[in-house]
């Protein structure tokens, strides 16, 4: 049963992970990598990590691309014209190219990876509850945690910085 | 196998509640506006007016479904599909009473008793707001697409102080899971004091603010007035459903009406006491029982002594016996467990939803600037400062 749901929304990851590289209008693009997210955050649900995959869920999904859409909505970009001519190189070389980058990190998998050993656990996780996280987050990784915080708040003041010069 | 059974049971039964309540809201939403505003309200088909809602879906079912020409269609179809499906979630994992033991059967009265409850009421009315920008952008049309605009910028602005006065709750009980706040709201202070959220002892008043927040943004939250800007009729039309008709509006109504319930059940449990009563135990069980003998005494005498119409003379001694009857109902020993703790949890849930209603009969709209202002300089620093506060408070032990 969860190999079987592994499998569907693994699928659905990855479609729509495609589709989100060939749509040419933006808004499409947009719900396809909500699409991504929304399936990951099945997968962490398989794995036993269900506050990771409704945070999952909640930022990623319900907060940062909503922000995406609205933006795109707002200065209305339509779909982005066809290229007329595509760079020679970029044709001759992309399709070997691309394989030989996915056969290499399969061959990279396959050697760190002991043969023997399952590769996915489900329901398995052990650090995936709210508690867990925020022990997690505030015993072993305080440094890190606070870290982080400064810079988000650099962000914070540098987006003021950047919208004042507009005003 | 037994799971599957029971859980199937479940479902069904909490779907046809769910979905019929839904459609009876915007009845008794109608009914209640129009008597503060000294109308009548429906009251042509069916005895006052009761068999409306089935009137308006039938209606909405067999309307023409118009495609405008300019739309993108795919979105066009995704918009409403999306705004229902996440609006209609969430009640998966509202609990409805204890566990109870029904013939050998022990369940709990929920669907699904999740760890992560109240994050899963988020995460669907934050992916509800894709219904609504979606269905404003695929119209193409300009109110359309203010509406959605409008209605995406109020729904992310409030729902920071809304979570912020949800973690509030969270802190104190430590757990995310709403059957195990409720289960710890369940007890009483003296004998006699319920502990409700916002009764509980010192923290009390701070739950209570809280509590206020989390219903201001409520009702920003479910774009209904005072912050009903997404649809300001006067400027927008409908706003982000004009180009919709039929079913597809029916699901962005169903929609509304469904995330409405969602909050209220939400509020209900993290500040209300979900299902525990307002008196201990041995009185609590009778308060249900008199109050439905009331009513249908009440209505036995206006339907038999004096009906004011014909028709009152017929309707109201069938509603009086049937409401006798379900109070007596409270009384009966397997039906009891049920019912009681359903009644406290739906009376304290009805109340909140009946204050969206007299509020949107009393209340104008707030100005677009007023709206946002209200969100970013008033809720936000507010409802920060509470959690500081309650998180010291829980922190030095009370």
């Amino acid at each position: 049963m969860d190999a079987l749901l592994f499998g569907i929304f693994a699928t659905i990851a990855i479609i729509c992970a495609i589709s989100m590289v060939l749509q040419r209008h933006p808004v499409s693009s947009a719900l396809s990598l909500i699409g991504v997210m929304g399936s990951l955050a099945i997968l962490y649900l398989l794995l036993g990590a269900p506050f990771i995959a409704a945070a999952q869920l909640i930022v990623y999904a319900g907060a940062i691309m909503v922000l995406f859409v609205f933006v795109i909505m707002l200065l209305n970009a339509g779909a982005e014209p066809k290229p007329i001519r595509q760079s020679f190189l970029a044709r001759a070389l992309g399709v070997p190219l691309g394989v030989a980058l996915l056969g290499l990190l399969g061959y990279l998998i396959q050697k760190t990876v002991p043969p023997d050993s399952v590769m996915v656990r489900f329901a398995d996780a052990k650090v995936g509850s709210a508690q867990d996280v925020g022990r997690a987050l505030f015993t072993q990784y305080l440094l890190p945690f606070e870290v982080t915080s400064v810079l988000v708040l650099i962000a914070i003041l540098g987006a003021v910085v950047l919208a004042r010069k507009e005003l | 196998m037994n799971f599957y059974i029971v859980t199937l049971i479940k479902f069904g039964l909490v779907a046809f509640v769910f979905l019929t309540a839904l459609a009876y809201l915007q009845w008794i939403e109608r009914k209640v506006i129009a008597h503060v505003q000294v109308r009548v309200g429906p009251n042509r088909v069916g005895p006052h007016g009761l068999l409306q809602p089935l009137v308006d879906t039938i209606k909405l079912l067999t309307k023409e479904d118009v495609l405008p020409g300019q739309v993108n269609k795919f979105f066009y179809f995704l918009a409403p599909i999306l705004s229902v499906s996440c609006a209609l979630v969430g009640i998966a994992v509202i609990p409805f009473g204890p566990k109870i033991n029904i013939f050998g059967v022990e369940t709990y009265m929920q669907l699904t008793d999740l760890n992560i409850g109240v994050l899963v009421l988020l995460a669907g009315s934050g992916l509800g707001v894709y219904g609504i920008a979606i269905a404003g952008w695929a119209s193409n049309n300009k109110y359309a697409l203010l509406g959605g605009l409008r209605a995406s910028a109020q729904m992310i602005s409030y729902e920071l102080p809304m979570a912020l006065s949800i973690a509030i709750p969270l802190l104190v009980y430590n757990s995310l899971s709403m059957r195990e706040i409720v289960e710890a709201q369940n007890h009483f202070y003296f004998g006699f004091i319920p502990a409700w959220g916002i009764f509980q002892g010192i923290l009390g008043p701070f739950l209570f603010l809280a509590f206020i927040i989390f219903m201001i943004c409520a009702f920003a939250e479910t774009n209904r007035i005072p912050f009903d800007l997404p649809e300001a009729e006067n400027e927008l039309v409908a706003g982000f459903h004009t180009e919709y008709a039929s079913m597809k509006f029916a699901a962005f109504f169903m929609a509304e009406y469904a995330n409405m319930v969602n909050i209220c059940c939400l509020g209900t449990h993290l500040f209300l006491g979900g299902w525990v009563p307002l008196f201990p135990s041995p009185y609590s069980d009778f308060v249900p029982v008199a109050l439905f003998v009331a009513a249908g005494g009440f209505c036995l005498y206006h339907g038999l002594v004096n009906p004011r119409i014909k028709m009152d003379g017929y309707t109201l001694p069938v509603f009086g016996v049937a409401f006798i009857g379900f109070g007596l109902a409270h009384l009966a020993p397997v039906l009891k467990d049920v019912l009681v703790p359903l009644f406290w949890f739906l009376s304290k849930a009805g109340f909140l939803l009946f204050l969206y209603i007299w509020v949107r009969a009393t209340l104008p709209r707030f100005r677009y600037d007023q709206l946002m202002d209200f969100a970013w300089i008033k809720m936000f620093p507010a409802s920060i400062v509470l959690l500081f506060i309650v998180g010291l408070l829980v922190a030095l032990g009370f």
